[in-house]
C-alpha cells in the first residue's frame, strides 16, 4: 500500500534525513521524501496498520531532525 | 515571507543594530566582550537548542551542531565579534535560502495550477457548484467563460474557443462545437459550454497530470543519489578533520619540533573548518535544480514522471519513432489530387458528390476535404460495387469513383501513381479525370524535428511500422531518419529495441516515441518512453516516462533541450559547491581564510547555487 503525505521541514539536508529514517522505520518498505513538494511516500509492508506505522516514522524522524512535521490525517 | 521567515528577520535586525552600536559604547573591554554574547544569544539560541537536542538523539554533525561548535568555539577564543557575525550571517543565509526555496515552490506551483475547484451541475433548474470527484460519468455539466474545465467530456451544446496552453503549452486558441471531444484542465474563453462528461473526475486528463507531477520527483537521479552519499559522509570527514587539525599540528609543534604550540590559532583554523564543513548548498541546489526543470518543462506541455529521466534525456543517443501519431498525424487525409483536366475543387465536388453515401473511411476523407455537405438530392442512381467503388449519377452525369479494379470495369484507362497511398481514381461521363491520392499525412513539424534532433547530438534516428515497406520508406525518405524497419508487429517491435538496446555505447540512452495502442510494452522496455498525450492512449501514457500534451514532434528536440540545460545547471552546481569548499578547506588549513571566507564558502556559495537552480525553469527560448 502507498499514501502521500504533506511534510513541514526547513532545509534538504533534513529531508534526506527524514527519509532515511523513515525507511529504517519497521513495516515501511520503502519511501521517499520530495523536499521541494515538501511532500513524503511512503509503501507500507503488506498487513500493517499504516497509522501506528506512521506513528513511529514520525517519532523516528523527530530523533533526526528535530524541527520537522509529518501531517499525519 | 511566512511567519517563520518575519521572526528569523526581526531577529536579525535586532542583531545587526546591537552589533553596530557596541562598538561606539564607552565600556571596559572586559565587560563590552560579555555584552557581545547578547546579540549572539539573540541571533543563535534556537541554533544552540536544536545543536543541544541533536547531542541527545546522537545525530551529532548536523548543521546546527557544526554551527554551535565553530561559533561557541570562537567566543572561548576570545573572538566575540567574529562569534556573533558568524552566527547573524549563517541566519541570513538560512533566511534567505527558505525565502528562495518557498518563492521558486509556490511559481513552479502555480504553473501546475490546474486543478479545477468545482464543477456547475443543474439541479432543479438552477446551476450548482459541486465537488467535481461527485459528478457521475454522463452528467451535463456547465463551463461559463473563464472557468476550466474540469472533468473530460463531449460538447453537448454551445461553440466557444477554449485556452489550451496549461496542459500543452501551446497559446493558439481552439475552436470547439458540439460534439467534439474536450479534455479537463482547458480554459473556456468566449462562449457557454454544455459538457457531457465521459469519464470521472479521478480519471479525467487534469487528475493524471496533476498525479503524474506531484509524484514525479519520487524517481531520484543519479545525481541526487550522488549528492545524498556525498554528504552523507563529507560532513564527518571534515569534522574528524577539523579535530585533527585543532590537535595534530600543535602536538607535532611542540613534542617533535620544539616549539609552542599555538593551540588558539590551530583550534580557529578548526572551527573555520567546520563552517565550511555544511553540505547544505549542494544538497539543496541540485534537487531544486530538477524541480525547476520539471517545473519548466511542464509549463512547455512536456510532463517529465521523474528526475532521472531528465538526466536519462540529456544523454539521449538513438531516438526510434512508431510511425504513425506520432512521425505521421494517423488519420487519413487528401494528400494530393494528379492528372486532372478539371479544376481540383469540381474533381473533388464530383468524388464527394458520388461517396454522399458510403461511409467508408476513404470516401469519410474525400467529404472532410471537400469541406461543405454534399448536396444528396443532385445524387442518383448510386451503386456501391463492394471492393471497388461507387458508381453514382451526379447532376445526371455518370462519376466512378473508386480502385484500378473500378477502371477496369468501367473500362476507362486510369494513370498509375507515383506515391505511397490510397489512390481513388475518379471517372467522369466515361472519360478519366485523374486521381485523388489519400494518406497518412506526415505532420508540418516532423521533418525539422529529425533535422534538430541530429543537430541536438543525436547519433541515430530509427522509425519503426507496422505498415508496408513502400509506404513506410516514402515517409522515411521525405523525413530523411537513419533508418527504418517495416511490417512489424508488436513483438518485434519489442526485439527491435531490444537490439538496439545493445547496440548503442553504455553511457547513451534510447529513446521510444510512440502513440498508443500496442506501444505499452515497447514504452516501458527503453531507457524513456515518450508518449503522445493528445492521441495517445491511457496506456501508453502509463507506460511513458514523458508525456508530450500537444502531439508536436518538435516538443522531444526542446525536451531534450530542457534536460541538457538542467543538467549543465546541475553539475555546475556541483562542481561550483564543491570546488569552493575545497578549495577554502585547503585555505583555512592554511590558516589563510579566516571564518569571512568560510562564511561565504557556505552561505554565499548557497545562495549563488539556488540563484542558478532557478534558471533551469526559464526554458521558453531554447
Amino acid at each position: 500500500m502507498k499514501k502521500t503525505y504533506k511534510i513541514e521541514v526547513d532545509c534538504a539536508n533534513c529531508a534526506n534525513k527524514m527519509e532515511e529514517a523513515a525507511k529504517k522505520t519497521e513495516g515501511v518498505l520503502d519511501a521517499s521524501v520530495n523536499f521541494m513538494a515538501l511532500k513524503m511516500n511512503v509503501i507500507f509492508e503488506e498487513g500493517c496498520d499504516h497509522k501506528e506505522v506512521m506513528k513511529q516514522v514520525l517519532k523516528n524522524c523527530k530523533k533526526v531532525e528535530d524541527d520537522c512535521e509529518i501531517y499525519i490525517s | 515571507m511566512n511567519k517563520k521567515q518575519k521572526k528569523v528577520f526581526i531577529r536579525i535586525i535586532i542583531t545587526v543594530i546591537i552589533m553596530t552600536i557596541l562598538p561606539f559604547i564607552p565600556i571596559k573591554d572586559n565587560i563590552k566582550s560579555l555584552l557581545y554574547f547578547i546579540p549572539y544569544l539573540v541571533i543563535g539560541y534556537d541554533i544552540l537548542r536544536k545543536a543541544l537536542k541533536g547531542i541527545i538523539n546522537r545525530q551529532v554533525f548536523d548543521e546546527n551542531f557544526l554551527m554551535a561548535i565553530a561559533t561557541v568555539g570562537a567566543m572561548l577564543l576570545g573572538e566575540y565579534t567574529e562569534g556573533a557575525a558568524v552566527m547573524l550571517f549563517y541566519q541570513i543565509g538560512e533566511l534567505f535560502q527558505s525565502y528562495a526555496v518557498g518563492k521558486s515552490r509556490k511559481n513552479i506551483g502555480e504553473l501546475m495550477d490546474i486543478r479545477p475547484d468545482y464543477a456547475n451541475i443543474i439541479r432543479n433548474g438552477v446551476i450548482e457548484k459541486t465537488d467535481p470527484d461527485e459528478v457521475e460519468v454522463g452528467s451535463i455539466i456547465i463551463v461559463q467563460p473563464g472557468e476550466k474545465n474540469p472533468i473530460d467530456g463531449i460538447v453537448y451544446e454551445g461553440e466557444s474557443m477554449l485556452n489550451t496552453s496549461a496542459l500543452t503549452g501551446e497559446s493558439m486558441p481552439v475552436n470547439v462545437h458540439a460534439g467534439d471531444t474536450i479534455i479537463s484542465g482547458c480554459i473556456n474563453m468566449t462562449g457557454v459550454l454544455k459538457v457531457k462528461t465521459t469519464k470521472e473526475f479521478g480519471d479525467s486528463t487534469v487528475s493524471k497530470i496533476l498525479d503524474l507531477v506531484e509524484n514525479a520527483s519520487s524517481k531520484k537521479s543519479h545525481s541526487e543519489n550522488f549528492i545524498s552519499k556525498f554528504a552523507r559522509y563529507y560532513t564527518p570527514a571534515v569534522c574528524y578533520g577539523a579535530l585533527a587539525l585543532a590537535v595534530l599540528p600543535p602536538l607535532i609543534r611542540m613534542l617533535f619540533m620544539g616549539l609552542s604550540p599555538e593551540f588558539g590559532d590551530w583550534v580557529y583554523r578548526a572551527l573555520t573548518f567546520l563552517v565550511i564543513s555544511c553540505p547544505c548548498a549542494l544538497v539543496i541546489s541540485i534537487p531544486l535544480g530538477f524541480f525547476a526543470g520539471i517545473g519548466g518543462a511542464s509549463r512547455e506541455g512536456v510532463l517529465v514522471k521523474g528526475s532521472n529521466y531528465l538526466e536519462a534525456l540529456s544523454k539521449t543517443e538513438y531516438v526510434l519513432f512508431d510511425k504513425t501519431g506520432t512521425l505521421t498525424s494517423g488519420i487519413f487525409k487528401v494528400a494530393g489530387i494528379h492528372h486532372s483536366s478539371l479544376s481540383d475543387e469540381k474533381l473533388l465536388e464530383y468524388a464527394a458528390h458520388a461517396e454522399a453515401f458510403s461511409s467508408h473511411p476513404i470516401s469519410k476523407s474525400i467529404k472532410d476535404e471537400y469541406a461543405k455537405e454534399p448536396d444528396i438530392k443532385r445524387v442518383s442512381d448510386v451503386q456501391e460495387i463492394s471492393g471497388n467503388g461507387v458508381i453514382a449519377k451526379v447532376d445526371g452525369i455518370s462519376v466512378a469513383v473508386g480502385n484500378a479494379g473500378l477502371m477496369e470495369k468501367a473500362g476507362v484507362e486510369y494513370i498509375e501513381c507515383h506515391e505511397q497511398g490510397t489512390i481513388v481514381h475518379v471517372a467522369v461521363d466515361g472519360v478519366y479525370q485523374g486521381h485523388i491520392l489519400i494518406a497518412d499525412v506526415i505532420k508540418p513539424n516532423s521533418k525539422e524535428a529529425v533535422a534538430s534532433l541530429k543537430k541536438c547530438g543525436v547519433k541515430k534516428i530509427v522509425m519503426l511500422t507496422g505498415d508496408a515497406k513502400g509506404t513506410a520508406q516514402s515517409v522515411a525518405d521525405k523525413l530523411c531518419v537513419d533508418e527504418t524497419y517495416s511490417e512489424l508487429l508488436p513483438a518485434d517491435k519489442v526485439k527491435k529495441v531490444e537490439y538496439m538496446l545493445s547496440e548503442k555505447t553504455k553511457k547513451g540512452k534510447l529513446v521510444f516515441v510512440g502513440d498508443g495502442i500496442n506501444d505499452a510494452p515497447v514504452l516501458s522496455r527503453a531507457d524513456i518512453g515518450i508518449a503522445m498525450g493528445m492521441a495517445g492512449s491511457d496506456a501508453a501514457i502509463e507506460a511513458a516516462d514523458i508525456v508530450l500534451m500537444d502531439d508536436n514532434p518538435l516538443k522531444i528536440v526542446k525536451a531534450i533541450r530542457i534536460a541538457k540545460k538542467c543538467m549543465r545547471i546541475v553539475y555546475e552546481n556541483i562542481y561550483f559547491a564543491i570546488g569552493i569548499k575545497f578549495i577554502c578547506l585547503v585555505l583555512g588549513a592554511l590558516g589563510i581564510a579566516n571564518m569571512w571566507l568560510a562564511i561565504f564558502a557556505d552561505v554565499g556559495v548557497m545562495v549563488i547555487a539556488v540563484l542558478n537552480a532557478i534558471r533551469a525553469l526559464f526554458v521558453k527560448k531554447i
